[in-house]
């Protein structure tokens, strides 16, 4: 008994005791394994579950199916990346037969710049969805951080843009696409284009969705810096210019980051929508494409993609987590 | 007496929910160059707004402060501020801290390579430069408080505005920056106004302590001159009678108007609970029996 009331008694000691248990092999093991057999039950619940579930492609996939399908959309991606091999083989070996005959340099040319057309494989919709997201979430940074400055150093504007951001905010992706497509189609007319108008939907779409939570956050960031701070300043008398890139600015960074993380996270769930219904070739696109295909594999393969698409965020997140830790001097912010 | 800094009818007002409240109401106080003057009082008395009122952050409704003959109107590097909570910025290293003030305050008259010294030399007189490069959330507090004072110092200033500069540290450490301080106030002389509610703290540092009435309406109280030489020697003088008889000074005051204080809110207290229920009449008569509240008020 004695024993108990000083355990307790010594709050230290007990953290220490704490700390040290968490070495032990059999925490080690606890750490590793709970999330295992988290994952183990999971698994054996959906196989069980979806062998339940009837749908008119066949029996809802289970992981088995599921994994199955994964290796089958690698393969398809390496056999169409032999294929794409032989053709730009194929393409040299007319060039040099076109050199050696002497032809002219216009019709060599020509040759040359011709491209590889083949079916886009699931790996190249990753990539696609992830340029396309990318490219949305950096226009929007780049509008909203700016924007989000300025309307944190100033009351009055601040109170003029709130109303109206906090009206854009919730709206849906789905509701702004067909605007963006009408806009981007009305507006977007070139014979050569550099982009898809599939793409530039998207992306702008994206940038909508994403405007908003880094304009708060760095509003709010810039409106609520230390008052200390800024008296600081004031007995410097530091001028504004200074006062905004030493002061204000690196003082708001941690909830700029804090936006921008919640900013992407939007953007990439934003983007699967918009991909469907604009026809952009990524993730959304394989989605919607699978969906109407309507082939027994089909559920399978949406499954893949979903698991991936989530996969995808969390890498997304992280990276951005890093970033944040990188680049905020506020370093006792729980991040997780 | 030569008056260096004077702060005169300063008085305060300031709009609330509950309609204006005047928290300083005349406040008067003059200072030699080189003197170090404590301000003690009850907390909500004033003394912040005092000192904001002379680093000019904020604006006194009456009355005003001159500053060796000139009137004062805005914050400036000549009153330097140390604050309670260190206030330096976290993404800094203790160096550009202080450079940060440094390049402002001397940008046209010091070269980069006289910057880059007396930066150094600041830090010295804290004795902070080894951890020149570390971050304010790397240091403990009474580190981060010198480097605050170290910042403050290397503005030169006319006035050292100093508000509760160790009130956020323990107790070993805060003995430890008291002395520090009496080194570099030894071989500086700066005018300093400090905040404290520490007895001891103003009674070792001072050569007067200025006591502030309870507010609102809040103004200085008593004087107390601190006829002690220097330097001053912690030790000796906990034995020294001169010294405890100030230190009763304070203490005798101090806690007169926490009586009265107690008074006043018990007071304030029946008249409202009056109101409803007469049966609380009684006691609320007898606080009064024992000293009018009118009277402590006028006694002040
Ligand atoms: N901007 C303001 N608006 C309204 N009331 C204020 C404002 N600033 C200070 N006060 C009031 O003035 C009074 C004095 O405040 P001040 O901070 O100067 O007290 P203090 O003596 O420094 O107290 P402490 O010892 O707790 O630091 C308080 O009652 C406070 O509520
Ligand atoms: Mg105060």
């Amino acid at each position: 008994m004695n024993q108990t009331a000083t355990m307790t008694a010594n709050p230290v000691a007990e953290r220490i005791g704490q700390f040290a248990a968490s070495f032990h092999p059999i925490k080690v093991l606890k750490n590793l394994l709970v999330p295992f057999i988290a994952m183990m039950v999971f698994l054996l619940l959906w196989s069980a579950g979806a062998s339940q579930v009837q749908t008119s492609l066949g029996v809802f996939p289970g992981p088995a199916k599921v994994w199955e399908q994964s290796l089958s959309l690698w393969q398809e991606h390496q056999a169409e990346r032999v294929k794409e091999a032989a053709f730009y083989e194929r393409l040299q070996k007319r060039v040099d037969k076109a050199i050696a005959a002497g032809k002219p340099q216009e019709k060599i040319d020509r040759i040359k710049s011709r491209k590889y057309t083949g079916k886009e494989t699931f790996i190249d919709q990753i990539f696609t969805s992830l340029i396309t997201v990318a490219t949305g979430f950096l226009v929007a940074s780049l509008i909203a951080i700016p924007l989000g400055i300025i309307i944190g150093m100033n009351q009055t504007l601040y109170s003029a843009f709130n109303p109206i951001i906090q009206l854009l905010k919730p709206v849906s992706p789905l509701a702004w696409l067909p605007l963006v497509t009408m806009v981007v189609s009305a507006v977007y007319v070139s014979n050569d284009p550099m982009f898809s108008k599939s793409f530039l939907t998207s992306a702008i779409t994206v940038t909508l969705c994403c405007l908003w939570p880094t304009i708060l956050n760095t509003a709010v960031g810039v409106a609520g810096v230390d008052k200390d701070l800024i008296n600081v300043s004031r007995v410097l008398r530091l001028g504004w210019l200074t006062k905004t890139v030493k002061i204000v600015l690196p003082s708001s960074i941690p909830m700029m980051f804090t936006g921008l993380r919640l900013s992407l996270g939007i953007g990439w769930m934003v983007l699967i929508a918009a991909e469907m219904l604009a026809q952009n070739p990524g993730l959304g696109k394989f989605v919607w494409d699978e969906f109407q295909n309507g082939s027994s594999n089909s559920l399978a393969r949406i499954m893949v993609a979903v698991i991936a698409i989530g996969f995808i965020g969390f890498l997304l997140d992280r990276a951005m987590l890093t970033l944040q830790k990188i680049f905020s001097w506020d370093k006792n912010a729980i991040l997780r | 007496m030569n008056q260096y800094l004077e702060i005169s009818h300063v008085g305060i007002t300031f709009p609330t929910d509950n309609g204006p409240l005047t928290v300083l109401d005349g406040v008067d106080l003059k200072l030699a160059q080189g003197e170090f003057v404590s301000l003690i009082g009850h907390s909500g008395c004033g003394k912040s707004t005092v000192l904001n009122i002379v680093a000019g952050l904020l604006n006194a409704t009456e009355g005003g402060v001159v500053l060796e003959g000139k009137e004062v109107d805005e914050p400036g590097p000549d009153r330097a501020v140390v604050f309670q909570h260190h206030s330096l910025m976290p993404w800094l290293s203790v160096y550009d801290n202080v450079r940060l003030a440094v390049d402002q305050v001397f940008k046209k008259n010091k070269t980069k390579q006289e910057r880059h010294e007396w930066t150094l030399h600041n830090l010295e007189l804290v004795h902070m430069t080894h951890a020149l490069d570390r971050k304010p959330d790397e240091i403990s507090g009474g580190m981060k408080q010198r480097v605050g004072i170290a910042r403050a110092l290397a503005m030169e200033p006319k006035v050292l505005l100093m508000d509760e500069p160790f009130g956020a540290l323990d107790s070993l450490t805060r003995t430890h920056m008291q002395d520090s301080l009496m080194e570099i106030q030894a071989n500086l002389n700066n005018t300093v106004i400090m905040i404290t509610h520490d007895v001891d703290e103003a009674v070792l540092l001072s050569d007067r302590i200025v006591m502030m009435t309870n507010g609102p309406n809040a103004r200085v109280g008593e004087i107390l001159d601190i006829d002690l030489p220097r330097p001053r020697e912690r030790l000796a003088l906990a034995e020294n009678p001169t010294y405890n008889h100030y230190r009763a000074e304070v203490v005798r005051f101090l806690h007169e108007r926490h009586l009265q204080k107690e008074q006043r809110d018990s007071h304030d207290e029946n008249n409202e609970g009056s109101l409803s229920s007469p049966e609380t009449a009684e006691p609320d008569e007898q606080v009064k029996g024992a000293k009018p509240a009118t009277s402590v008020r006028l006694a002040s």
